[in-house]
């Protein structure tokens, strides 16, 4: 079973560049959210957002007024002004119709499940449960076929598990007793053998649950970050209302100081007109931001769901753009798994082709990741094909054990070993060779360096030796230069000796290593670096990496890890990949500037606004202040009703950029900042008198705009 | 020389003198601010007060003392004004009415002097002296003390206290304001400014009339006037006295003093943060508003149009022929962009244009560089608002100076925003909206909305100066005014402390290549136009149907 988490359009976005992108929105699917919308204008749910509320509540009173006395002017006004509320309610309707699908088929997953429940006394019997009855401790066993009811841990057993429904990877994982593979998740399926689980989760509020209740965005609570924002927001809302309603009395004056000019239809003896005032006030409060705000805060946590990570709070999200010490497991993050041949270091005459070939013979029977890269190796560095065992008649293959930690092949009275050097020099010895000190030397060497040699030999003869280093991932190096230049410092976290680790770490870049780390040492480490005012992220999968994920601000738990991380933890990510942290890091700060730039814009909207409603109002009555309608609009009402499209049309058009977020490119503040300030500040100043004009082009053809 | 090149050399002069003072006098004052010594006379008045100087106080102690103390002010200026009919060296001047008492006494502890009276007319020495006086000076070192403790909240981490309020008010007293002020009277004087407790004098003017002069201690006042940035002349005339303010070299050395302490105060702030920068960042954000003010306000004037100014080539109704239209303009500009309120010429002359720069001077918030210690902390909530949406622009939680900006520093920070536009708007409305209101207006037009804009942008801002033209010695005008110069002031003190007390108890956080430098010019840049952008979207409306709309024909 495939689910829609894996074939979200945002998975293939993510550029090589490093740059944070998003999915597409579309068109369609606004329509659909459109009558979500529309229910949205109760406004019993309106006032959530004091901006829109003020909007609404405009749009409302206009209503009112035009239908008192209709004009076509008001009439007009009246259906923008509804229109700028249904497009913020479409905005949010739209981010939250996205997560909507995916808990649908989450939801499918879950249903319907039983378990079978073993009695506390006797582990012979059991009783057939529904699974939402489990509570933690129950125990319960699971067949081939069934479906796992619950969250737990695996205490018998081992079984091949589908996991797809949760991270809609297909192929099956192995969980066992004991370890760090011993987590199951509530609603995947056991494919093969049997397995007792200890039930780990309370009713309902299965990890399946919170998923569920996540991408729905149910309990979405507003970040820190976000209530900072909503508070700005609704001081500069006060000031524009302030700065309207204060308007009127200075406007009645200044009307009856030239009594002898006409009433307009906006600026009559009683003042600018109710319908004109309130155009002015919806054009002047923050409508843009106020109407996308909660959008992008839903769209954010969604792109962390189309990466399948679990956000389990915004908070941990919008920490993670604040993250400045990102600690990293070595192995899996900053290293390949698996250590690779790198080097074939011949001794006693033997040169490096003789070596190289009779390293790749006796690596051909050895499936082992290494045994793998040394033929590998052998092919790059020596162009040796590879051959396939069965190529080779007469041959004899002894494959690698843990036992023996050798390797090698029998072929035409040949016999050609490889393995640890221990055990190869005992080998050699046996069978009347006697090693020379230069081997000693070279395994030493290699030993000190932070690499794994293995010895290749003969009946009777050292060959020569294999470097097997850690390889460092391509663009390591390059992404935490990027981190550096975000201001961030990476720490490489590994059970190596200090030698080993520096080595590693000189070469892929990274600022700060801890060596022979256990628990302990990476729990010092964050309250060390929190002490000093930092924000610090990390990634575990282990019980005991536990305590260090509940301390570190942003953990990470991989979902292949133990439940007791998984718990610890404020994100889990389904493909269990460590290196994805610095995607999260990305996601958290492009959640942030497009909150910034839209809040910027929409504030930068406002001086062209006011150059088309100020001498649309007072013209008439002081016709020098004509002098700033430098868009020449073609009337008064043409002047206001533009103006009031355009602060609509603009919501609709920013939806896609607030679903998707603003482009990020890792950079310093000074640069990111230059850049958004003459994207949103600029922009935010020039578009409108564009906008505005183009608009007033168009309507002022329509009846009543002269 | 030509007169805009008199101007030139005027401004220039005295932008060179402001600069050469930054660092020596914003060093002395973070030595005055963080030393650890406590001098005798010092001791002597902590006694008298019964504080502990080594004490140190949290927000809300530091902010009750503030009001504690603003509060007995006003009440012994009030009742000093009520009775000093019965004290020695009244003049023989009546007790001054309970409402123009009451505005008096708010106008005075809040820093603002704005005068409904007329100084010779209804002030006795000993109100002048032992009243208004001693304000002038402890009502700018409230003003420098809660800018203080603001800073101590910046440079302070994980500290529940910002300094003992008695201490700073004290120490900024004696040993900043009077010193100075000392010696600029004695300059005055040399000047021809007089100082005497002399009785009134008469003589016969040239056309055979008879003329009465009330004396007064006016050097010394006029130091401290300008120093403090109060700006209550000791006569009705104010700088433009002959008295107050004798000659243009006099009138350059008083727009030197108001302008050296808030322009001096960046340097302390840089010094106490701990990074030197941060100061230099400031002060030029104040410098490049000021002067593109000012450059503005006497491009209006030079230019003016008009019969009677292009029939005597200049502008000059309302000036003084000592001072000419450019060091008007200078002097104008620089008591605007403080919150001093002082003036040497009659702002309601001033062409409608460039009036309306001096009223926007005002609502800037008096931050370029505003009032002692006012426009400080002014400008650093103005940063902290810039902070807060140019944070999020680079993808972290905004931080000042290692503190971070959150929901509680936004709210108050938006607060503080909101109080003085609110209250001038409000106020000019209620105004405008009322026949008592209105009836204070010399001029009709849009002219006449600009007197009432303009007094009470001046009073909710803590300035003080008046477009000459309005009358508002009025019960409701004294009251209204009055109400926006208590609100005016101490709303955004208790804010700015609430504000300090959440900052000063955070643990800073390192600064990093992911944080926004705050020193740089493009957050100069930010936040000159965050704060002229700000105040411009907020009073646009008014503005058009006041200066706009008679200055644009």
């Amino acid at each position: 079973m495939s689910t829609p988490v894996l074939e979200a359009p945002g998975r293939s976005a993510k550029k090589a560049d490093g740059r944070i992108g998003g999915g597409l929105i579309d068109p369609r699917q606004m329509i659909r959210s459109l009558p979500d919308a529309l229910k949205k204008l109760n406004p019993a749910t309106m006032w959530r957002n004091p901006v829109m509320f003020i909007v609404e509540i405009g749009a409302a009173f206009t209503t009112i007024l035009a239908i008192v006395d209709p004009s076509w002017f008001a009439w007009a006004i009246v259906v923008w002004l509804w229109l700028t509320v249904v497009f913020a309610n479409l905005a949010e309707a739209v981010a939250e119709g996205r997560g909507k699908a995916q808990a649908a088929t989450l939801r499918a997953a879950k249903r319907d499940t039983t378990a079978r429940r073993l009695r506390s006394d006797d582990h012979s019997k059991w009783d057939v449960v529904g699974a939402s009855e489990l509570k933690q401790g129950d125990v319960v066993v699971v067949e081939a076929g069934e479906t796992i009811p619950g969250d737990g841990d695996v205490i018998d057993g081992i079984a091949s598990v589908d996991e797809s429904a949760i991270t809609g990877e297909s192929a099956p994982v192995i969980r066992e007793s004991g370890g760090d593979r011993s987590a199951v998740t509530g609603g995947t399926k056991v494919l093969s053998d049997k397995i007792i689980i200890r039930i780990t989760q309370k009713p309902g509020e299965s990890f399946v649950d919170r998923m569920i209740a996540l991408v729905e965005g149910a309990n979405r609570q507003k970040t820190p970050n976000e209530i900072a924002l909503n508070i700005l927001l609704a001081a500069l809302t006060i000031i524009f209302l302030v700065a309207t309603a204060t308007m009127q009395p200075l406007a009645i004056y200044s009307k009856s100081v030239n009594p002898g000019v006409p009433d307009s239809l906006a600026l009559t003896t009683d003042g600018v007109s109710g319908i004109v005032l309130i155009s002015l006030i919806v054009c002047l409060i923050p409508t843009t931001i106020g109407a996308l705000l909660s959008a992008i805060g839903i769209a954010g946590m969604d792109r962390l769901v189309q990466r399948n990570v679990l956000a389990m709070s915004g908070r941990a999200v919008e920490a993670a753009g604040d993250v400045s010490t990102l600690l990293l497991d070595k192995t899996g993050t900053i290293t390949l798994g698996n250590r690779q041949a790198s080097e074939f270091v011949p001794v006693d005459g033997v040169t490096e082709r003789q070596l190289a070939e009779a390293a790749q013979l006796s690596s051909l029977a050895d499936e082992t990741p290494e045994g793998r890269s040394i033929v590998v190796y052998a092919k790059q560095a020596y162009g040796l094909r590879e051959r396939a065992p069965g190529e080779l008649a007469h041959a004899t293959w002894v494959p690698f054990t843990a036992q023996t930690r050798m390797s090698g092949v029998n072929l035409d009275g040949r016999e050609v070993r490889k393995g640890a050097a221990t055990a190869v020099m005992k080998w050699v010895r046996d069978h009347g060779g006697h090693p020379t000190d230069e081997v000693g030397h070279l395994v030493d060497g290699i030993s000190a360096s932070g690499g794994t040699p293995l010895v290749v030999a003969e009946k009777g003869r050292v060959l020569g030796v294999i470097h097997l280093k850690d390889v460092v991932k391509q663009g390591m190096r390059e992404r935490f230069d990027e981190m550096r230049r975000m201001g961030i410092r990476t720490v490489m976290i590994t059970g190596d000796n200090p030698l080993t680790a520096k080595a590693i770490a000189d070469e892929a870049g990274v600022d700060d290593f801890l060596a022979e780390a256990t628990p302990e040492d990476k729990l010092t480490l964050i309250k060390q670096e929190q002490q000093g005012g930092r924000l610090v992220a990390m990634t575990g999968d282990g019980t005991n990496d536990a305590p260090a994920l509940a301390q570190s601000d942003v953990g990470v738990a991989m979902n292949t890890g133990t439940s007791a991380a998984k718990e610890a933890g404020n994100m889990v990510d389904l493909d269990s990949n460590p290196t994805k942290l610095i995607e999260i890091v990305a996601i958290g700060k492009q959640l942030l500037i497009t909150r910034g730039a839209l809040t910027t814009f929409s504030i930068a909207n406002d001086v062209a606004k006011y150059f088309a409603i100020i001498p649309a109002m007072f013209a008439a009555v002081y016709p020098g202040l004509d002098a700033l309608n430098i868009m020449r609009l073609a009337s008064p009402q043409s002047a206001i009703l533009s103006a009031v499209v355009f602060n609509a049309i603009i919501i609709v058009a920013l939806i896609p950029l607030a679903l998707r977020g603003v482009r990020y490119r890792p950079s310093s503040a000074s640069k990111l900042l230059s850049r958004n300030l003459y994207l949103y500040g600029l922009g935010g100043v020039i578009v409108p008198f564009i906008g505005i004009k183009l608009i007033d082009l168009l309507i002022h053809f329509v009846p009543g705009m002269s | 020389m030509s007169s805009s090149a008199a101007g030139l050399l005027f401004i220039g002069s005295l932008l060179v003198a402001l600069a050469l003072c930054y660092r020596p006098l914003g060093d002395y004052m973070f030595r005055v601010y963080t030393g650890a010594g406590h001098s005798r006379i010092e001791l002597m008045l902590y006694r008298l007060v019964g504080v502990r100087p080594d004490g140190e106080q949290r927000w809300g102690v530091y902010a009750r003392s503030v009001l504690a103390f603003s509060a007995v002010s006003i009440l012994f200026l009030y009742g000093l004004q009520r009775v000093q009919n019965h004290l020695f060296l009244s003049l023989g001047m009546k007790p001054v009415e309970p409402a123009l008492a009451w505005n008096t006494a708010v106008s005075f502890v809040t820093n603002t002097n704005w005068q409904a009276y007329s100084g010779e007319a209804a002030m006795g020495h000993v109100v002048q002296t032992a009243g208004l006086a001693v304000q002038n000076f402890v009502s700018a070192a409230v003003g420098m003390a809660v800018a203080i403790a603001l800073v101590r909240g910046l440079a302070r981490g994980r500290s529940g206290t910002l300094g003992n309020f008695w201490v700073d008010l004290v120490r900024g007293t004696v040993r900043i304001l009077l010193p100075i002020a000392f010696v600029a009277a004695l300059v005055l004087v040399a000047g021809g400014a007089i100082q005497t407790f002399g009785d009134h004098f008469t003589w016969a003017t040239l056309t055979g009339g008879e003329q009465t002069f009330t004396p007064a201690a006016a050097a010394s006042q006029e130091a401290i006037k300008d120093l403090g940035t109060n700006g209550g002349g000791i006569f009705n005339a104010n700088s433009a006295h002959p008295f107050e303010n004798p000659t243009s070299w006099t009138n350059w050395v008083t727009i030197f003093l108001l302008l050296v302490i808030a322009t001096s105060l960046p340097r302390t702030f840089g010094r106490m943060v701990g990074d030197d920068r941060q100061g230099y960042a400031i002060v030029s954000v104040m410098a490049i508003i000021a002067i593109i003010s000012i450059g503005l306000t006497n491009w209006a004037e030079l230019s003016a149009s008009g019969t009677v100014p292009q029939a005597i080539g200049q502008a000059m109704e309302g000036r003084e022929s000592r001072f000419g239209v450019s060091n008007s303009g200078m002097f104008a500009s620089a008591t605007t962009l403080t919150s001093t309120g002082s003036v040497n010429s009659f702002h309601d002359s001033y062409t409608a244009l460039g009036g309306g720069m001096l009223i926007f001077n005002m609502l800037l918030g008096e931050v370029a560089p505003g009032g002692v210690g006012a426009g400080l902390y002014g400008i650093l909530i103005l940063a902290v608002i810039t902070v807060f949406v140019a944070g999020l622009m680079v993808g972290r939680t905004p931080e000042y100076l290692g503190k971070k900006i959150g929901p509680r520093e936004i709210k108050l920070a938006s607060l503080y925003f909101l109080v003085t536009p609110v209250l001038v708007l409000i106020g000019t409305a209620v105004a405008m909206a009322t026949a008592a209101g209105r009836s204070a207006m010399l001029n009709t037009g849009p002219h006449g909305l600009s007197e009432i804009l303009y007094a009470y942008t001046s009073a909710s801002n803590n300035n003080g100066s008046a477009f000459a033209g309005v009358s508002a010695n009025t019960t409701f005008h004294n009251v209204t005014l009055g109400l926006c110069m208590i609100f005016g002031r101490f709303l955004p003190i208790v804010l700015v402390l609430a504000l300090t007390g959440s900052l000063a108890g955070q643990a800073p956080v390192p600064a990093s290549a992911g944080t926004l430098p705050t020193h740089r010019p493009q957050f100069v840049g930010l936040l000159v136009g965050v704060t002229v952008i700000l105040v411009a979207l907020t009073f646009l409306p008014a503005l058009a149907l006041g200066p706009l709309a008679e200055g644009l024909l």
